[in-house]
C-alpha cells in the first residue's frame, strides 16, 4: 500500500495543471501488490476527448456469461471497429465466482485485466487490496455527479477519499411469474403485497398448480432474505463494519416467511440450486424471485414460457429490493503503462456513455437521466425502478463477501432446509460474521 | 598393443575385484547417483513443501502487501472448535471421513469383483472390459454435471423413473448415497484394471496345483488368488483412500456442500479458503493437518498387510 502521505499529495495536488505528469505518477504508484516496484512511466490526466497515443491492446474482463453477454460484446465490437488500429480491446467472459478470485493474482502476475466490470460490494475488496487504479480524473471530465446516479450506487465507488469505479447499471431481485398459471386464478400479474401474495399461492395451489413458489436454500435464497429484511426495516451490518445486524427480529421474521413457505406446502422441501429456476423454464412454478439478468435468458432458453416480471412483492412494511451494480473499474496492471491509462480512460469513458445499448441486454441504467429515455421505457426491468429508493445494495466494506457466504448465506441455508430455526441459524450465523468482521477490520486495517 | 594392455587391466581388475571397487568408490560416489533425482525431489517435493509450511506461519494474503508471522496461530485456531475456521474445518474433515469409509470398500470389493469376472474366458470380453471402464475417461465435470441433474430431487430422472421422493443433492444421508455411488460408477474401472493385471501376473500352475490338490473355486480363491493379489491390493487401497480423501469434484458439483455445508470436503474447503477468500496461511495450515492424517492412514495400511504377510 502507499503510504498515507503520497495518497493526500495525489489529491491535494490534482487540481494543480502544472503537476500532471507528477500525480498521475503517483496514481500509477497505487499499483502495489509488493508495494516495493516505483511507477514505470508518468500518465498525464485524463480530460476526455480522443486517444492519441500508439497503439494499444487493453485487456478486459467481465462475467457477462448469461443472456447480457451478446450485447456487451457487440458494445465492444463497435469500439473495435471504430478505433481500429488505435485501441484494441480484447475480451474475457468468464463466470462472476471464477473471476473474483482469478483477478487479484492475475493482476500481480501482469496477465490479468487493464480494464475489467466487477460488481459494486468488491470495490472495498479490491481497492484496499490495491488491484484498482483511482478514476477522479475520468469522472470529473464525464462531468459526473451523485446527482446523476443513485446515491447508493454513487458512493459505493469511493475508498479511502479516491472513486475506482464509473457505475454501468443497476441489477435488482424480480418476481418472475408465469402467465398461463396466473390466468388459471384470474391474475394479470403479480400481486404486490404479503396478503395478495398468499392469496394467489393458495389459489394456484388449488387450481393445480401443485407447488407454485419454491424457496432455494442458496443463491438467490440470501438476496431474497436480504431483501425481506430491508422490507421489514432491518439493517445488515453496522456504518461501521464491526457488527452484523441481520440476526435481528426483522431478520428472523423474514427467514421465517421464507421457511413458512415450505411449510405451507408452496415449495418442496430442500430444494437444489439452480433448481427452482429448471422448474420455472419448464412451466412447473409460478413464482420464482431471480435476477434481471435472466430476462435475456428466458427469452433465447424458454421461448415457449409464457412469463412476465414484476417488482419482488413488499411482504415487510415497506417496498425494498435487493440491488447490485456492475463498474468499469481500472486495474493496476494498466497504471503501470502511461498510454494504456489513457486509452483506458478512453475506453471507460466510451462504455459508459452507451447506457441505452447496454439496457437492452437487460438492466437498467445507472443514470437518472438514461432511464428516463423513452426508447427503453418499454424493456421488462425499466418498471422495477420507477422508484430507485426502493434498490439496497450490499455496503462495500471489504471482505464483506467472505462474511456473506461464510455466516449469512450458511444461516439461510441452514433455516430452508430446515437444521435449524430462522431464528437460531441466524443467532449462530451472527456470532461467526462478528468474529469475520473484527478480523476484516483488523486485516484490511494495515 | 593397446588392446593387449587393456585386457590386461582389465583382467587385473577383474581379479582384484573386491579390494578394487571398495578403493575407487568415493564417498560421494552414492549421492552423485542419487542426484539427479535429489535435485528434482528437493524442486519440486521440499521446497513447496516447505514454503507451505512457512506460509501457514503467516497471516498469509496473496494480494496483501502485508504478510504477518504469526507462529502456530493457525493451527491453534484450527484445533479450536470453537473458532469460526476450526468448526468449518473439522466439519469438513468429518465430512471427508464420512466419505473415505464409505466409498473404499466399495471400491475394493466391486472392482475385485468385476476383475474375477473380466479375468474368464467368454465371447465379447473386451467389450464387457470398455464397458466397466468407459465412465472412468469422463472428467470430473461432465460426470458431476451430468449427475447433478440427473440426481435432482425436484427436477431428476432418477427419482422420477423409480418413483420415489428422495432429496439426492440436498440431505444427507442421500447425498452421501449419491457421491459416493456417483464415485464407485465414476472410478470402479480403474481399480478394476488394476487388480485384473494383478490377477493375470498370477502363475497359472499354482491353479493347476490347487486343483491336483483337490481344492475347489472358492479355496482356490482363499490360498492362491487372494495371496497373488497382496502387493496389488496394497497399492490399490493406498491409493483409493488417497483418492477418496481428496474427493473435490463430485461435492463441489453434484451437492456444492449442500446441506449446509454438512458435504463440504476439506479440499473443497481448503480450495475455497486459499484461493477464493485468499487466505493462504489458513489454506495450508489446513493442508498440513490433512497431510499428516493422510500419512497416519497410509502407514495403518501398510503396517496391517505387512502384519498378515508374515506368517
Amino acid at each position: 500500500m502507499t503510504s498515507p502521505l503520497s495518497r493526500r499529495s495525489f489529491l491535494g495536488l490534482s487540481g494543480a495543471v502544472g503537476l500532471t505528469a507528477t500525480l498521475a505518477a503517483c496514481g500509477g504508484g497505487t499499483k502495489i501488490g509488493s508495494g516495493s516496484s516505483a511507477p514505470a512511466s508518468a500518465a498525464p490526466t485524463f480530460s476526455g476527448g480522443e486517444y492519441n497515443g500508439p497503439k494499444v491492446n487493453l485487456e478486459f474482463w467481465n462475467g457477462f456469461t448469461g443472456g447480457d453477454g451478446p450485447h456487451f460484446r457487440a458494445m465492444l465490437d463497435a469500439f473495435n471497429k471504430e478505433y481500429a488500429g488505435r485501441i484494441e480491446v480484447r475480451n474475457v467472459t468468464r463466470r462472476w465466482e471464477d473471476l473474483y478470485p482469478a483477478m487479484p493474482t492475475a493482476i500481480a502476475a501482469g496477465k490479468g485485466p487493464d480494464v475489467a466490470v466487477i460488481h459494486i460490494d468488491w470495490i472495498g475488496t479490491f481497492a484496499v487490496r490495491s488491484v484498482l487504479s483511482p478514476l477522479d480524473d475520468v469522472v470529473s471530465a464525464l462531468k459526473l455527479s451523485d446527482a446523476d446516479f443513485i446515491p447508493a450506487v454513487w458512493q459505493a465507488g469511493v475508498y479511502g477519499g479516491k472513486r475506482y469505479s464509473v457505475p454501468l447499471d443497476v441489477h435488482c431481485l424480480g418476481d418472475y411469474w408465469n402467465a398461463a398459471h396466473l390466468d388459471k386464478i384470474g391474475l394479470k400479474e403479480a400481486p404486490a403485497d404479503k396478503a395478495t401474495y398468499q392469496d394467489a399461492l393458495a389459489e394456484l395451489a388449488k387450481a393445480g398448480v401443485a407447488k407454485p413458489f419454491w424457496m432455494p436454500n442458496k443463491w438467490p435464497a440470501h438476496l431474497m432474505f436480504m431483501t425481506l429484511l430491508w422490507q421489514n426495516g432491518g439493517r445488515l451490518y453496522s456504518e461501521d463494519g464491526t457488527k452484523a445486524l441481520w440476526g435481528s427480529d426483522q431478520g428472523a421474521q423474514a427467514l421465517a416467511w421464507m421457511v413458512e413457505q415450505i411449510d405451507k406446502g408452496y415449495s418442496p422441501e430442500k430444494v437444489a440450486i439452480d433448481t427452482q429456476y429448471a422448474a420455472f423454464k419448464n412451466d412447473k412454478v409460478s413464482f420464482t424471485w431471480d435476477g434481471i439478468w435472466q430476462i435475456n435468458d428466458l427469452k433465447t432458453n424458454a421461448p415457449n414460457l409464457r412469463w412476465g416480471l414484476s417488482p419482488v412483492p413488499a411482504i415487510g412494511d415497506s417496498a425494498a429490493v435487493w440491488s447490485s451494480s456492475h463498474n468499469l473499474v481500472m486495474t493496476a496492471q494498466a497504471a503501470k503503462d502511461a498510454n494504456k491509462v489513457q486509452a483506458a480512460k478512453f475506453f471507460i469513458d466510451h462504455i459508459s456513455r452507451q447506457s441505452t445499448e447496454w439496457a437492452k441486454a437487460g438492466m437498467i441504467p445507472a443514470r437518472n437521466s438514461v432511464r428516463q429515455d423513452p426508447s427503453i421505457a418499454d424493456l421488462p426491468q425499466i418498471k422495477l425502478a420507477a422508484d430507485p429508493g426502493v434498490f439496497h445494495f450490499l455496503p462495500a466494506l471489504p471482505g464483506v463477501g467472505d462474511v456473506q457466504s461464510k455466516a449469512l448465506e450458511l444461516a439461510v441455508a441452514k433455516a430452508v432446509l430446515k437444521q435449524s430455526s430462522p431464528a437460531d441459524a441466524l443467532k449462530e450465523g451472527v456470532v461467526t460474521a462478528d468474529k469475520l468482521l473484527a478480523d476484516n477490520k483488523r486485516k484490511y486495517a494495515q | 598393443m593397446s588392446v593387449l594392455t587393456r585386457s590386461a587391466d582389465l583382467a587385473g581388475a577383474a581379479t582384484a575385484a573386491p579390494a578394487g571397487a571398495a578403493r575407487r568408490m568415493r564417498w560421494w560416489t552414492p549421492y552423485a547417483f542419487l542426484a539427479p533425482y535429489l535435485l528434482l525431489f528437493a524442486v519440486f517435493m521440499v521446497l513447496p513443501i516447505g514454503f507451505g509450511f512457512w506460509t501457514s506461519l503467516h497471516e498469509w494474503d496473496i494480494s496483501l502487501p502485508a504478510k504477518p508471522f504469526v507462529g502456530l496461530e493457525h493451527y491453534t485456531e484450527l484445533f479450536d472448535p470453537a473458532s469460526v475456521d476450526g468448526s468449518r474445518f473439522w466439519m469438513a474433515m468429518r465430512a471427508t471421513g464420512v466419505f473415505t469409509v464409505a466409498s473404499v470398500p466399495l471400491l475394493i470389493l466391486l472392482p475385485l469383483l468385476v476383475a474375477l469376472l473380466m479375468n474368464g474366458r467368454f465371447r465379447g470380453r473386451n467389450v464387457y472390459r470398455a464397458v466397466y471402464f468407459a465412465p472412468y475417461v469422463l472428467g470430473v465435470a461432465v460426470v458431476g454435471f451430468v449427475w447433478r441433474y440427473l440426481l435432482d430431487g425436484n427436477i431428476g430422472l432418477v427419482d422420477h423413473y423409480l418413483g420415489l421422493d428422495v432429496q439426492w443433492t440436498t440431505d444427507v444421508p442421500p447425498a452421501w448415497i449419491a457421491l459416493v455411488g456417483v464415485t464407485v460408477w465414476w472410478t470402479l474401472g480403474l481399480n478394476a484394471v488394476i487388480f485384473l493385471a494383478g490377477l493375470q501376473d498370477i502363475p497359472r500352475e499354482l491353479y493347476e496345483a490347487a486343483m491336483v490338490d483337490g481344492a475347489g473355486p472358492l479355496a482356490r480363491f482363499r490360498a492362491v488368488t487372494l495371496p497373488g493379489l497382496r502387493p496389488v491390493t496394497v497399492f490399490v487401497v493406498n491409493a483409493t483412500i488417497l483418492a477418496s480423501a481428496n474427493m473435490f469434484g463430485q461435492s463441489y458439483l453434484i451437492t456444492s456442500g449442500a446441506p449446509a455445508d454438512q458435504t463440504k470436503t476439506a479440499i473443497y474447503l481448503i480450495a475455497e479458503t486459499g484461493l477464493r477468500q485468499f487466505d493462504m496461511g489458513t489454506a495450508s495450515a489446513m493442508s498440513f493437518i490433512l497431510a499428516g492424517f493422510l500419512m497416519c492412514a497410509s502407514a495403518l495400511v501398510f503396517g496391517a498387510f505387512r502384519d498378515r504377510s508374515k506368517p
